[in-house]
């Protein structure tokens, strides 16, 4: 019967936000702002982004208790996408076209991002993106907050490479467009580095794979060739439950072959039995752990805000957030929330990274500088970190170690280009691939 | 981190008078080596992760018992410094305090806030070290079993120190388990000996065993160098490790066969195990239950809840969660039945349409019941780790309980449906309805209990799945493909045909696996499936008689 009452109370409590916010979009003065939120709320991502969307209605509030921007009252438009690559570009055009939200934070998925990129290049929009990602790409549109890969895949290699003596590869990811293209760059720096074909092993799995058994008996025999070997690990999201406890059964600890994963944090873990983890690697820009005055001040506000003292803090929330402030500081300094006005002035902007290690500024290739820390897992699901940069590092669009992409530059200042080719001094309008 | 000479003797003699005596070496604590550990303790809380490797080699050398505790203290992340003096303690948590002991002496300290204390942290390579470290002080445990851990330990990193240790202690050695692996670590030491008869005889020793070690060992022996001069310079050893290489090399295949087939068959159950309720429902009932796999996603929470109610006992909580998961999800099955299929008899475009709503329905329950986020669910330590065969050969826990589990479900479903009472009305049900309900059976009860016990084994599978996957708002999608999938390669309405169907899927998807990767073996097992579809649209066993032209 309890069933039953909680989904009456859901129901009531449906009912009760659809009519809050009709009251909300009734009321709304001609003096607010409206920021778009494309997050997906049901469906397979639901389980990280639903967390950005509370960062964002978060720093929404936060902003207009402090008086709003320009004097206004910043106004919140909420779609689900649900995990539907198409959708998002529908949600993206009713936002922007039907709603007219002065800017818009969204997306997860690389798929998503290159689904609403043609929406939002048509419309003029905004939009911040808060997710590591596999670069290649910089649009006059797009902000991106969260890690290119030489700030995150790039430096976690070095440091196995470096401090940890790995000689032999595995790279393991899910089947889509960021494992395989940062694979791409992984292979093409690590052959660089001088490692042979025979010592890298490549590996593509289904999304939501859920039977690794061969997968890591066969990586187990490929570490046991003498070598120190380090699995870096694209594998996305749900997966990745199935794989460490598959790693744990077969007995295969992070001191003998130490995985480093690009996707998994704080919020992931949470879903997790952590104990058979213990060790094994994360690279991001930002641990909840880190101790700095910045970094407790925001967690408190978190647990405030969601009234829930054990909700965790992960990386791409502070990429929402990192986001948010520059949109805002940007709006204030152009006066005007008009997406070129904005774009011109948020280049070179600062706000202090969450971790207190330097700032994170706004370049001309619309990517931030960010530090980058590596982490063991911990116990209690959290991370001990073992190794950062002593600075921020500036974001690379385009990557140094592929063919095709080394010779390509993005600056939306001088070049006001994001795709421009220094040999052929032509701005291509083209993505890789 | 110059080490005392004296100490490294000292040890040796200690390690070669055989079991040391604790009481002996704690009674005089005041020796030259005790004088070496507070200085090196005192230097840990300020050391970055090179220096504590450092430090740790040379407490190591240390052979007092009190290092073996601070070793292990260290190991568990239980070594504290204090933040106002840096001195070190073993705190252990104590009622929101930390109940201290002194690092050096092992004297209690009282107990202590955790505000001012730092953990003095380690990372992957230190705890290897660290584990090495301890090994070195259980091979002299009395306890068969630490020591027989303490060699395989020391087996992952050999040096020639421990070799030389090792090697006077093995005459002393009574226990067969321990004496062999410590031939293989002597016998892998000696293949790096100068001399080249003990390298001779180091293969003989070495003769059959499986370590991955002695493999590359013997690898590196017949290997030869870019400008084709052989790295082993004796032929006599050469020879012999070609052999020796040659033996090991059957044995690894053959074992490696095994493995593939084990992991066939595990894989077979699961798709078993996700099937064998739908082969009921859709098998015997003819209803298309597309939220089937909802169903045992209610099984998988339902284990979730269970440990939230007895979060002390979780080895038992998967126990009592089985019959638990059985009733929700079969009430949860009856339910449906009785709300919404039994208006759809005979319209399984429309059936199929409804029970997809209630798929959708019942995921986003999920989602704001328990949140859109995975649920941890713990794993009990009966069934965690593996059961090691020999060095290449092991077999995980869960998969083997999974797969006698599957069998346990498969003969209790058909004892329930050949021998109870219940069976032979859903039977006679399934066979001819009007025929049944003219011998005065009530066949609206019988439906209602037949698809009742299928969402319930539903519900049991995902028991199980909740070991091995995420418990989610979407576990049930990603097996409801598979079920179907098994249900008509193995004939529809046909029990034996969903575990043959099963189990042989699962093993051909292994056995594709390593030639062609998860994804094409994944699209190749479809590909298999939609030809044998084409050819026996009935599928392996189809059902004969009249029943199957109604």
């Amino acid at each position: 019967m309890n069933a039953r009452r909680t989904f009456m109370k859901t129901v009531a409590g449906a009912a009760a936000a659809v009519a809050v916010s009709l009251s909300l979009s009734a009321n709304a003065a001609q003096g607010t702002i409206k920021v778009g939120v494309l997050h997906s709320l049901s469906g397979t991502m639901a389980i990280s982004e639903t967390t950005l969307k509370d960062t964002v209605l978060m720093m929404i509030d936060e902003q207009n208790k402090k008086g709003g921007v320009m004097g206004m009252k910043l106004e919140p438009v909420v779609v689900d996408p649900a995990s539907d690559w198409p959708l998002f570009a529908e949600k993206a055009e009713q936002l922007l076209v039907k709603d007219k939200v002065a800017v818009v934070f969204g997306c997860w998925t690389s798929v998503s991002r290159k689904s609403v990129l043609p929406v939002f290049e048509k419309n003029n929009g905004l939009l911040f993106y808060p997710v590591q990602y596999e670069g290649e790409e910089s649009s006059k549109n797009v902000f991106y907050t969260g890690a290119a890969p030489n700030q995150q895949a790039i430096p976690a290699v070095d440091y196995l490479m470096k401090d940890v003596g790995v000689k032999r590869w595995v790279l393991a990811g899910t089947d889509y467009v960021y494992p395989r293209t940062t694979n791409k760059i992984l292979e093409a720096y690590l052959k660089s580095k001088g490692v042979a074909a025979a010592d890298i092993m490549i590996n593509y799995t289904p999304f939501g794979h859920s039977d690794w058994q061969s997968i890591v008996s066969d990586i187990k025999k490929f570490g046991s060739a003498g070598k120190k070997t380090a699995v870096v690990s694209t594998i996305n999201g749900d997966a990745n439950v199935p794989f460490y406890k598959e790693l744990g059964n077969q007995k295969i600890s992070a001191e003998d072959i130490p995985v480093v994963a690009f996707s998994v944090g704080e919020e992931e873990l949470a879903g997790l039995d952590t104990k058979p983890l213990v060790g094994h690697l994360a690279a991001w820009n930002y641990f909840q752990s880190v101790k700095s005055p910045v970094n407790s001040e925001w967690i408190a506000k978190w647990h405030a805000f969601t009234k829930n003292p054990k909700r965790t803090f992960n990386d791409p929330m502070e990429a929402t957030v990192l986001g948010f402030q520059l949109w805002v500081k940007a709006v204030e300094k152009a006066k005007s929330t008009d997406t070129d006005k904005v774009g011109a002035a948020i280049i070179g902007l600062e706000t202090p990274n969450l971790t207190g290690i330097g700032t994170a500024k706004m370049l001309p290739n619309h990517h931030l500088t960010k530090p980058v820390l590596i982490g063991e897992v911990r116990a209690d699901g959290q991370f001990d970190t073992v190794w950062k940069t002593p600075n921020a590092v500036p974001g690379d669009a385009w990557s140094d170690f592929l063919p095709g992409s080394k010779d390509i530059e993005a600056d939306w200042v001088t070049l006001k280009c994001g795709n421009y080719n220094t040999k052929t001094k032509v701005c291509s309008g083209q993505n890789y691939e | 981190m110059r080490l005392p000479n004296f100490a490294a003797i000292l040890w040796l003699a200690l390690c070669g008078a055989g079991i040391a005596s604790p009481a002996a070496t704690a009674a005089q604590p005041d020796t030259g080596a005790g004088d070496a550990l507070a200085p090196l303790v005192a230097q840990l809380p300020e050391a970055d992760f090179a220096t504590k490797r450092e430090i740790v080699t040379s407490l190591a050398q240390i052979p007092m018992p009190q290092v073996r505790t601070l070793l292990a203290a260290f190991l568990d992340g239980r070594l504290q410094s204090r933040d106002a003096d840096h001195h070190v303690f073993i705190a252990e948590e104590a009622g929101g305090l930390l109940a201290l002991t002194d690092a050096v002496t092992g004297a209690a300290a009282g107990r202590e806030s955790a505000e001012g204390f730092s953990r003095i942290g380690t990372n992957n390579q230190l705890r290897k070290q660290l584990r090495g470290a301890i090994a070195r002080f259980d091979l002299s445990s009395p306890d068969a079993a630490q020591r027989l851990a303490a060699v395989n330990e020391v087996l992952r990193a050999m040096d020639p120190e421990i070799a030389a240790v090792l090697r006077e202690r093995f005459d002393a050695e009574k226990d067969d388990d321990v004496r062999e692996r410590m031939r293989v670590a002597i016998g892998l030491a000696d293949l790096s000996s100068e001399d080249a008869d003990t390298r001779l005889a180091a293969i003989g020793a070495l003769q059959g065993s499986l370590n991955a070690d002695v493999f590359n060992r013997l690898t590196e022996l017949t290997a030869s160098a870019g400008d084709g001069t052989p790295a082993e310079t004796d032929e006599r050893v050469r020879a012999a490790a070609a052999e020796a290489l040659r033996s090991i090399g059957q044995w690894r295949s053959v074992y490696g066969m095994i493995e593939t087939l084990f992991f066939g068959l595990s894989l077979g159950s699961v798709l078993v195990l996700a099937g064998v309720g739908l082969a009921i429902t859709f098998g015997v009932m003819g209803v298309i239950n597309m939220a089937h796999g909802e169903l045992m996603m209610i099984g998988a929470y339902t284990v979730y809840v269970v440990q939230q109610l007895m979060p002390q006992s979780i080895g038992a909580s998967i126990l009592v969660a089985i019959p638990v998961a059985f009733i929700v999800a079969g009430l949860v099955g009856v339910a449906i039945e009785r709300g919404i299929v039994r208006f759809l008899y005979g319209r399984p475009l429309e059936t199929l349409l409804a029970t997809f709503g209630v798929s959708l329905i019942l995921q986003q329950l999920a989602r704001d019941v328990f949140s859109p986020n995975n649920r941890p669910v713990e794993t009990p330590a009966w069934l965690a780790g593996s059961l090691r065969l020999n060095d290449v050969l092991s077999i995980t826990y869960t998969r083997l309980y999974i797969v006698i589990f599957t069998l346990v479900v498969f003969a209790g479903l058909l004892m329930v449906l050949k021998r109870t009472r219940l069976g032979l009305e859903v039977r006679a049900v399934s066979q001819n309805r009007a025929m049944a309900r003219a011998m005065g059976i009530r066949t609206e009860w019988v439906d209602a209990l037949t698809f009742g016990l299928g969402s319930g084994i539903a519900g049991v599978a995902g028991v199980a799945l909740s070991q091995l996957t995420n418990v989610g708002p979407n576990l049930g999608q990603s097996y409801i493909i598979d079920s179907f999938m098994v249900v008509v390669f193995g004939g529809v309405g046909n029990l034996w045909g969903t575990q043959i169907g099963g189990t042989s899927l699962g093993v051909i998807n292994k056995l594709l696996e390593p030639f062609a990767g998860a994804v094409l073996a994944k699209i190749l097992v479809l590909v298999f499936l939609i030809l044998f579809i084409q050819r026996r649209p009935r599928g392996l066993f189809p059902q004969r008689g009249r029943a199957a032209e109604a």
